[in-house]
């Protein structure tokens, strides 16, 4: 029997090589891959599909902060009898939420965490 | 042109009872959830019946999506985190099947409304808030104190930080609920040009095509976006999760 392929030993020597390869890119690749996604948001595809998720995100952040102050402002008028002014300064503070929660969800505020202040 | 909101409407197959004269009747919606738990558990139960070295296509599918969420679930939490691993997994499947039902035409999407959204996300919030208190007890409270804030401005500070943590299951649920309403209103708009323009007749069916294409494209996307809302989802329970899990050390 005609043997054209090459002997045992140099194809295993040419897999190992490309093996090695192959682990010496992902070894590159992978912290590329990990980095990206500290947000933990939507991954980055490319395209406008991405830009339509981001103002939605930003949106619905901003618009809870202001829902949530202006709840809890007229809660507290509804039972302290204190109207309007629980509303007024609520839907304020709710406003700068509402901010703090857009600008944190595109990542230029740290998070809210109470890790490293403690060390 | 067909009511693009009408897929969305609530219709009742059976009345199970009343409690304090409301009605509590089994709807469209609650049946479809509950399909989507057969097909979640029931897909699991047979791709884990084998149990083979070598895993067979629906076995790997089952293992992928293991392994998708608790790498998600370990990196965002680490390995104590991983005790809340049934929740998000429940969570991360149940939205994926839901999500992909709606995408099969004619089947209902219980996401695009929000009271199921809601509940979805105050389970979180409140699993968040239970766990915060349990393991940390008051110093949980020290989330919404930032550090290096002069103490003049630190109530308002704290107030907006109260504000932005009670903010959370509202843009938790409305980003899920919104996009698959969206999305599914959109398809649907498009889709009714088509007949529309065809009613036209012969020179509408040509223009027709544009729509057509149009609504093979957004189907793509919908597909997309059906997937990436429940690991969104997925991802900000991750999140929070960290809030209630890392301890001040």
């Amino acid at each position: 029997m005609a043997d054209s392929r090459p002997p045992k030993d140099t194809e295993d020597a040419a897999l190992s090589e490309r093996l090695k390869n192959l682990g010496d890119r992902l070894g590159t690749l992978a912290p590329k891959i990990a980095s990206r996604d500290e947000d933990g948001d939507t991954v980055q595809a490319p395209g406008g599909s991405s830009n339509l998720g981001r103002a939605m995100r930003l949106s619905s952040e901003f618009v809870a902060g202001i829902l949530v102050g202006s709840f809890v402002g007229w809660l507290i008028d509804y039972f302290a009898g204190t109207s309007p002014w629980g509303l007024i300064v609520f839907l304020l503070l709710g406003f700068a939420a509402g901010t703090l929660n857009a600008v944190r969800s595109a990542g230029l505020v740290a998070p809210q965490s109470w890790d490293r202040k403690q060390d | 042109m067909a009511d693009p909101i009408a897929q969305f409407q609530i219709k009742k197959i059976a009345t199970l009872g009343h409690i304090g004269g409301v009605e509590i009747a089994f709807t469209n919606s609650a049946a479809f959830m509950l399909a989507a738990v057969a097909v979640t558990v029931g897909g699991l139960v047979l791709a884990t019946a084998g149990r083979s070295m070598v895993p067979g296509r629906v076995q790997s599918v089952a293992e992928v999506t293991y392994e998708f969420v608790a790498d998600m679930l370990r990196q965002a939490t680490g390995e104590e985190g991983m005790k809340f691993f049934p929740l998000v997994f429940s969570l991360f499947s149940f939205i994926l099947v839901l999500n992909m039902f709606g995408m099969i035409p004619g089947l209902f999407t219980v996401t695009s409304h929000m009271i199921i959204t809601a509940v979805l996300a105050l389970l979180v919030f409140f699993t968040v808030l239970g766990y915060g208190l349990y393991k940390h007890g008051f110093h949980f409270f020290g989330l919404f104190v930032p550090s290096g804030i002069p103490i003049v401005i630190m109530p308002l500070i704290v107030l907006i930080e109260v504000m932005s943590f009670l903010s959370r299951p509202i843009s938790h649920s409305v980003r899920l609920f919104a996009n698959m309403l969206a999305g599914h209103i959109t398809l649907k708009v498009f889709a009714g040009f088509v007949g529309l323009l065809g009613s036209f007749g012969a020179l509408g069916w040509i223009a027709a095509v544009l729509p057509l294409g149009l609504t093979v494209a957004l189907t793509a996307l919908e597909l997309l976006v059906a997937f990436l809302q429940a690991y969104v989802f997925a991802i900000l329970t991750c999140i929070y999760l960290k809030d209630a899990l890392h301890p001040g050390h």
